[in-house]
């Protein structure tokens, strides 16, 4: 039987704020443990929590740009359960009245287009971490993680592949890093994914029984783990057997998902409105304000440049993966007027160096003024394409401005006729063998003659003076 | 003449002419406490260094002539009450070795306004009864008669100021415990409006209903301790920005041409007769000052119980959750993993009328019991706020008796907590519905036992509570008895 899956996704992105959720310590990830800790996020006895207006802020841009319905009163609740990684012995969430509702993204999968709906977008802070010891049946906790804001996004069972819920998590991952509101940092845990998956047979209407995969953090572990559960699931039922509804781990180096627990265990969370908070209002101005805010798409961007720059649809994909790439790229070619070349050199070596070094654009020091200065002086003849390759590598080392790189290295073309011509006869004269090979009708030698040139002139000579001087002395001799 | 015997303004007159200092008011105080303590054990903690140490400080400032609302004055705080550097137990065994490193907002105000603090008062653990018996630090005794109960939960904080262990205290009010053990030992309580009071560094029982408030030995008292801790708090999300009056100012002004709402629903029944007596006759005072009396119903008063034993234990059992031996307070020995670390600190660490509690909330919070239960119950505290509403556009406040009974024998009612929770049934309804309330000793029984007046009032109208308290107070021609300790 050909059987088709269900897979619905919950996505944890922690909210780029620089304080916590409901208190004022940091955020930032790596510290000493506990050292980004205060009685409010300890849960010491008698705290009480004050909302971060810059997580609902962050959380209305997300919900904004997947087309959610934003509810002008949405309500915090705990969720109850015990875990040392959880000071208070409940998180604060929301559960009967979210943030937002009923939005959707847009997927390209085989060049069309597929709808995913998003079921809802909540807020809550993140729990601690628990560190085990090796060596002793010990176990610290560090609450530094402790009430870092999180948004929750839970998506419909749209998703029929793991291939559509892997390009359905780029795609949030793009929205969240363009917004600027999370890192998508996936090892780091700012980026978490959950599924829910379940199998039937193809063509009918009601879902099976699903199981819930936790403990994937990779894009490629969420394709891994769904690809074996639905595989594992259509091996049960091949067998005659019965999906049980459950929590299932993911073990990567198993490679396989192994039962968490069963459906009798499943926690009652006892969610009740937190009574320490009051509802949030979120009045139209606000949300207005935030909209006018809202950065450009990565979906918009991606068109537009192909409309406006005439770039093929596989460089306009690359330079809008990230906000800070698609506006360095925009404007380059603001400096420039010129977007396709603009995009090689940022596709090609930029890139290339930023991957190997594993660095962000943005931590480059290469800005758009330099390569658009770059740009402009391979142009105009000032240096070869060939140099420029040489001047990018040491702008993106030190970070020097172009000419300020030509002029020390005296990278300036030769594109003196006479001086140039000079050089040509010189090395002519030097190599009367291959001359005599040449005009005896071995024009591939011709490319030898152009070598010397270049080494002669370290590169400098303007390569297309260089070939019609050679074409012009060597028929003269 | 014993300096411990006197109030707060009392005190401030004679700093003010530098007839005493704050170090002999102290002393003083701590001599008594020496000498009655024993007997009545008020205190899971005294604070005698410190407490010199604040006095002398407060001398200071009374010779520089900088004296504040509470300058040298010794004051007791329930342990309920965060204090950076002092233990903080709450009256519960999994607190017992607990340092808060931080001060509930209510204490920064309190030290600001120059107070000297005497030390942590005895309460119901997690401030879970009506007698402080559930303490695991002892019983606390009435000063009245030490046979009986003080009430409760904040029953530490009454007995001292009944006792002249202090000259006033702090309190906590979840469904009546200021005004209740006020009632009960013969001394003025208050609980303000919910959000009138930081709630800040509160050791929390349940959110929605918690309220700090002040005891006193008279209202103008009151009032000042009121000025001292009222006040829009940012660290309290529940907190209101309204601006607060000089209680004071309420303080000696005729209530000539009020209404006095009495609601039928009070005078049931099951009231002691004596205790009958002297709020009507209380009533009678009131109305030869020209104040009026209408007949008024609350018509839900009757699920009040219900709703509270639902509302107060669903949020205590999340509250109480943080209480597993992880981070601080107690954790049981021997424990062979988590699960059973969690099990054995909380069943050792807890007492029986907390556990009943956090077993009420969590089966009511439960997965298919929430709707018959807390919404249910949610539901019905807002028809109870909508009686008051409707009850305060027909009157300016509403008289009742603060406890169906003077205070209760040690022992008698811990068997049968249904008989123990019936003695917040007139107290209970100011906290679902949020409203302030205010007791003050009234008469006294055959015995010898002091019988409460309640007054309650709209929202944020602690000032006409204060305002009528202090009228009756002053007219009342009450006999002023001390207990015989």
């Amino acid at each position: 039987m050909e059987y088709e899956a269900v897979i619905g996704l919950e996505v944890h992105a922690q909210l780029l704020t620089d304080s916590k959720i409901f208190c004022g310590c940091s955020t930032k990830f790596g510290a000493t443990p506990n050292s980004h800790t205060c009685q409010i996020c300890l849960g010491m006895p008698g705290v009480l929590p004050v909302l971060n207006r810059k997580v609902v802020e962050f959380a209305i841009k997300m919900a904004l740009a997947t087309h959610c319905r934003i509810n002008s009163e949405d309500v915090f609740a705990r969720k109850n359960y015990f875990y040392p990684d959880l000071p208070k012995g409940y998180q604060i969430s929301q559960y009967d009245k979210p943030l937002a509702e009923k939005g959707y993204v847009d997927l390209e999968i085989d060049g069309a287009r597929k709808r995913i709906g998003i079921i809802r977008i909540h807020m809550e802070e993140d729990a601690g971490k628990l560190l085990h010891d090796e060596y002793a049946p010990s176990s610290y906790v560090d609450f530094n993680r402790t009430g870092v804001p999180l948004i929750e996004i839970v998506s419909e069972p749209d998703l029929r592949s793991p291939e559509e819920a892997s390009a359905y998590l780029r795609r949030l991952h793009e929205i969240l890093v363009y917004l600027e509101i999370c890192d998508g940092n996936m090892e780091e845990g700012s980026f978490r994914c959950d599924a829910n998956v379940s199998i039937r047979p193809k063509g009918q209407e009601p879902f099976g029984t699903r199981t819930e995969l936790k403990n994937m953090n990779s894009f490629r572990n969420v394709q891994r783990a769904l690809e074996y559960e639905i595989k594992r699931q259509q091996y049960v039922l091949e067998g005659g057997g019965q999906i049980v509804q459950e929590t299932r781990l993911w073990d990567e180096s198993q490679g396989a998902t192994i039962s968490m627990r069963g459906k009798e265990e499943a926690h009652d969370y006892r969610y009740f409105p937190d009574p320490d908070l009051v509802p949030v209002v979120t009045d139209e101005a606000w949300i207005a304000q935030i909209k006018r805010s809202l950065p450009e798409l990565p979906l918009e961007r991606r068109e537009r440049f192909v409309r406006d720059f005439g770039i093929p649809p596989y460089d306009a994909v690359v330079l809008t993966s990230a906000k800070a790439l698609a506006d360095f790229y925009e404007e380059t070619v603001r400096l420039t007027g010129k977007p396709k070349i603009a995009s090689n050199w940022i596709m090609g070596d930029f890139l290339r160096f930023l991957n190997e070094e594993k660095k962000n654009i943005k931590e480059s020091l290469v800005r758009p003024e330099g390569l658009a200065e770059m740009i402009n002086l391979i142009e105009d003849g000032t240096i070869s394409g060939k140099i420029a390759k040489e001047v990018f590598e040491t702008m993106y080392r030190t970070g020097k401005s172009p000419a300020v790189i030509i002029e020390e290295r005296g990278l300036v073309q030769i594109t003196d006729e006479d001086a140039l011509k000079k050089v040509v006869a010189g090395v002519i004269a030097a190599n009367p063998v291959q001359l005599k090979q040449y005009r005896a009708g071995r024009e591939k030698l011709f490319g030898f003659f152009v070598g010397q040139v270049m080494k002669e002139t370290c590169g400098k000579a303007n390569p297309a003076l260089v070939n019609e001087l050679l074409k012009k002395m060597l028929s003269a001799l | 003449m014993e300096l411990y015997r006197l109030t707060i303004h009392e005190l401030q007159n004679l700093f003010k002419r530098g007839e005493i200092t704050s170090r002999e008011v102290t002393e003083s105080v701590f001599r008594r406490i020496e000498a009655v303590e024993g007997k009545v054990h008020s205190y899971i903690t005294l604070l005698k260094d410190s407490a010199m140490e604040e006095a002398r400080v407060a001398d200071g400032s009374i010779r520089r002539g900088e004296i504040r609302p509470l300058t040298g004055i010794p004051v007791a705080l329930k342990d309920i009450l965060c204090t950076k550097g002092i233990k903080t137990t709450c009256g519960s065994r999994i607190l017992y070795n607990y340092i808060p490193p931080y001060d509930a907002t209510v204490v920064k105000k309190l030290k600001a306004a120059g107070a000297v603090f005497v030390g942590k008062t005895n309460m119901d653990e997690f401030a879970m009864g009506s007698s402080t018996e559930t303490s695991y630090f002892g019983l606390t005794k009435n000063p009245w008669d030490l046979e009986r109960i003080p009430g409760g939960s904040s029953g530490g904080s009454a007995s001292a100021v009944a006792a002249d262990e202090c000259i006033a205290a702090i309190g906590s009010d979840t469904g009546g415990s200021i005004r209740q053990p006020a009632a009960l030992c013969g001394v003025v309580g208050m609980k303000p409006t919910y959000g009138r009071v930081s709630r800040y560094g509160l050791i929390a029982f349940a959110s929605s209903l918690d309220q700090i408030g002040p005891f006193a030995k008279d209202v103008e008292d009151c009032a000042i301790m009121m000025n001292a801790i009222a006040g829009y708090d940012p660290m309290e999300s529940t907190s209101v920005p309204v601006d607060v009056p000089d209680y004071r100012s309420f303080t000696g002004k005729d209530i000539s041409g009020w209404t006095l709402g009495i609601p039928r629903e009070y005078f049931i029944k099951g009231i002691d007769p004596e205790v009958l007596s002297a709020v009507k006759k209380a009533i009678g005072v009131l109305e030869s000052l020209g104040a009026e009396c209408v007949d008024i119903s609350l018509p839900h008063t009757e699920y009040c119980l219900a709703v509270y034993y639902i509302i107060a234990p669903a949020e205590a059992s999340s509250n109480l959750a943080r209480y597993d031996g992880v981070k601080y307070g107690y954790r049981a020995k021997d424990a062979r993993d988590l699960l059973e670390m969690y099990k054995k600190t909380r069943s050792e660490g807890f007492g029986a009328e907390v556990k009943r509690r956090i077993m009420l909330g969590t089966y009511s919070l439960s997965s298919g019991y929430y709707d018959a239960y807390y919404r249910k119950a949610s539901q019905v505290r807002t028809l109870i706020k909508r009686d008051f509403e409707d009850a305060f556009r027909k009157c300016d406040v509403v008289v009742t008796p603060t406890t169906p009974t003077p205070a209760f024998k040690v022992g008698e009612k811990t068997d049968d907590p249904l008989q123990m929770y019936l003695s917040d049934i007139f107290t209970i309804s100011a906290n679902l519905a949020g409203i302030p309330g205010i007791s003050v000793p009234c008469g006294y029984s055959g015995t010898g036992l002091p019988i409460g007046l309640q007054f309650l009032a709209g929202h944020f109208q602690e000032g006409k509570l204060i305002q009528i308290a202090s009228a009756y107070e002053r007219h009342s021609k009450l006999e002023k008895r001390r207990p015989d300790l």
